[in-house]
């Protein structure tokens, strides 16, 4: 695989060791559920890692797709939960309980397709990027970008949580989608499940992580740190730069949309607080600790900071918010490239004196925990 | 209808005002094929907005850009670099982060759409064609160098071999000399005499020794106008070119 040089692997293979053995070997099932959660943000920072970090564009709205995709699969495991016989208390048997408490007699046109779980499934990667098309459309093909781009996606992501408010027959309002029991059948609030489903989080999230490196390293993951350089260079070297903004970030939306259905699996439920400009910019966070340019930095930082979001906020309620604005004006000031820029500048060097069978495939220059470099000298 | 004719570019009434202002006002020049052509003429003359012009950067208010037949006033910048137009910015505009191989890569001429550039292989054609290109301008072994390394001259060569990759009919270079050492310049001048073989140029540049060294013919800007054209000795012997550019 020549997306993956020796180290690359070694570390995803590190990675994987951590999130497929150590951690559950470690862990009880609620912490190991509380990891699982926090790696769901982790689909949202590779996301960000290739959207923000490689090229250049900063998206504050990133949980508006992580909602979608979030919706869409609490859509699908409520109408499971809704059978007839489970609601012949209604007056509307066979409709989500929040729509007959709000006089909705029928279930809306945009609810059916979530009763069939092939199209649910292709709905949370699709309904996100589809968005993702759509603003990217209408900002990048006017040349909208920078500050620009990042206000419109933070006003995106406050008029999103508007409507799932308002819209309290359709969408559950402000306490959202809750009360999901299965998934075709399965029932996903118990621990085996809660420790299947962090399995497949786990290793859906390996798997994104690989394909995401793979756009990296390919042709196109160097356009995009080109076009985060010299946007008119590429122009006049005969690409269309709005193509390339907006498929990253459809690419981002998708990664995003796995990671709020995965979200919802695993909690229980989905509500408007993960799609505001609040979670949104949480989310920018994680990234920017982890490193905005390593896409496993992005991993370790949405686990970190969640991880310390939880021992925090169970210690001191009141101090969270305080520490993690406090931890990213510290990281934007001292450590600009996170924690994976503290690992390239001192433990690197150390690594590769105490390895060098590592060094030979990775190039002579400083390397990256996943750095965007070249395989040219292989050939 | 004009008639059609054998000209490689033809600019006709082209005009771009600015809030009013008329950077270039009713402009026309044509350009042989294999002609070099030498733009000149005093600062704020819209040398430089003629290239804007052409190359898609700025959209003109009225006129016509003809190139090989196609209407370029009304494509946008990547297809005109497509139909074969390529343009070297004036200071040195190239991808800091990247190495001079990744650089001269990303201007090779295949893979330029999204997906083609996902499905992009770095086969034996691209990486020939890279060396070949990085040789001709003096770069060849500092293939795996970061740009951003390379001294301000060394940066001007690579975004030159960006171009020569690209292969592109019509090669527009704005002051490709300015901001060089001596020697620099000496060895662009050799490297530029090579390159514009087999294709059109379009030269900005102040420096008239280097002028003389390549130009076929000379256009001499001013206030947006063209206000003299042809040989060297014919522009130079101008009047009102001495009044306004070469007699300072």
């Amino acid at each position: 695989m020549t997306f993956l040089n020796r180290k690359d692997a070694l570390f995803i293979l590190l990675l994987a060791a951590l999130l497929l053995v150590l951690l559950p070997m470690v862990l009880e099932p609620f912490r190991l559920n509380l990891v699982g959660k926090y790696l769901t943000y982790g689909f949202v920072a590779l996301g960000l890692v290739l959207c923000w970090g490689d090229a250049g564009i900063l998206s504050l709205g990133q949980g508006v797709f992580f909602g979608l995709g979030g919706y869409c699969m609490s859509m699908y495991l409520k109408l499971e939960a809704s059978t007839p016989e489970a609601t012949k208390i209604q007056s509307t048997p066979g409709i989500p309980d929040f729509m007959d408490w709000n006089q909705i007699t029928e279930l809306p046109l945009f609810w059916q397709p979530f009763h069939s779980l092939p199209l649910t499934l292709i709905a949370i990667p699709l309904v996100p990027s589809l968005l993702a098309l759509g603003i990217g459309f209408a900002m990048f093909k006017r040349r909208v970008g920078g500050t620009y781009f990042a206000i419109i996606t933070q006003a995106i992501a406050a008029i999103l949580t508007i409507l799932i408010i308002g819209q309290q027959g359709y969408t559950g309002g402000v306490n959202g989608i809750t009360d999901l029991r299965t998934l075709n059948g399965w029932d996903v609030r118990s621990d085996h499940a809660h420790n299947v489903l962090y399995f497949i989080n786990a290793g859906l999230l390996l798997g994104c992580l690989l394909l995401a490196q793979y756009v990296r390293r390919s042709k196109l993951g160097r356009i995009l740190v080109a076009m985060r350089d010299k946007e008119d260079r590429v122009r006049f070297s005969g690409y269309g730069v709005a193509d390339f903004k907006i498929f990253v970030f459809c690419f981002a939306a998708a990664l995003a949309g796995i990671g709020g259905a995965m979200f919802t699996l695993q909690v229980g439920f989905m509500s408007p607080s993960f799609v505001g400009i609040v979670p949104s910019i949480e989310m920018v966070i994680y990234c920017a600790v982890g490193g905005r340019t390593s896409l496993l930095g992005a991993v370790y930082g949405a686990l970190a900071v969640n991880w310390a979001r939880t021992s925090l906020s169970e210690a001191f309620p009141e101090l969270w918010l305080l520490a993690l604005d406090s931890l990213f004006i510290l990281v934007v000031v001292a450590f600009p490239d996170g924690l994976a820029g503290v690992y390239r500048r001192y433990l690197d060097p150390v690594l590769d004196r105490l390895l060098p069978s590592l060094r030979r495939s990775s190039l002579a220059h400083p390397s990256a925990v996943l750095p965007v470099e070249p395989v040219v000298s292989a050939e | 209808m004009a008639p059609e004719t054998d000209y490689l570019l033809a600019v006709e009434g082209l005009t771009v005002s600015f809030d009013g202002f008329r950077a270039v006002d009713d402009l026309s020049f044509y350009l042989d094929r294999n002609e070099i052509r030498v733009v000149i003429g005093p600062n704020g003359a819209g040398k430089t907005t003629v290239l804007d012009l052409i190359c898609g950067r700025t959209k003109a208010t009225a006129g016509s850009i003809k190139f090989d037949g196609a209407e370029l006033t009304r494509m946008r910048e990547h297809e005109i670099v497509r139909a074969g137009v390529g343009r070297k910015f004036q200071t040195p505009s190239i991808y800091e982060d990247l190495t001079v191989f990744e650089n001269l890569e990303i201007s090779f001429p295949r893979g330029r759409s999204v997906f083609g550039a996902l499905a992009f292989r770095r086969d034996s054609e691209v990486s020939d064609r890279v060396e070949e290109v990085a040789r001709s301008v003096f770069l060849h072994d500092q293939l795996d160098r970061s740009a951003g390394t390379l001294s301000h001259g060394q940066k001007q060569w690579l975004e030159i071999g960006m171009l020569l990759i690209q292969n592109p009919a019509l090669l527009m270079l704005d002051e490709p000399v300015a901001g060089m050492s001596v020697s620099e310049r000496v060895k662009t001048a050799e490297l530029l005499r090579r390159v514009i073989q087999h294709r059109s140029v379009l030269v900005i540049e102040h420096d008239m020794g280097f002028v003389e060294s390549i130009a076929d013919k000379v256009t001499v800007l001013h206030q947006g106008r063209v206000i003299s054209e042809g040989s060297i000795a014919h522009v130079k012997a101008d009047r009102k070119v001495v009044e306004v550019y070469l007699g300072h």
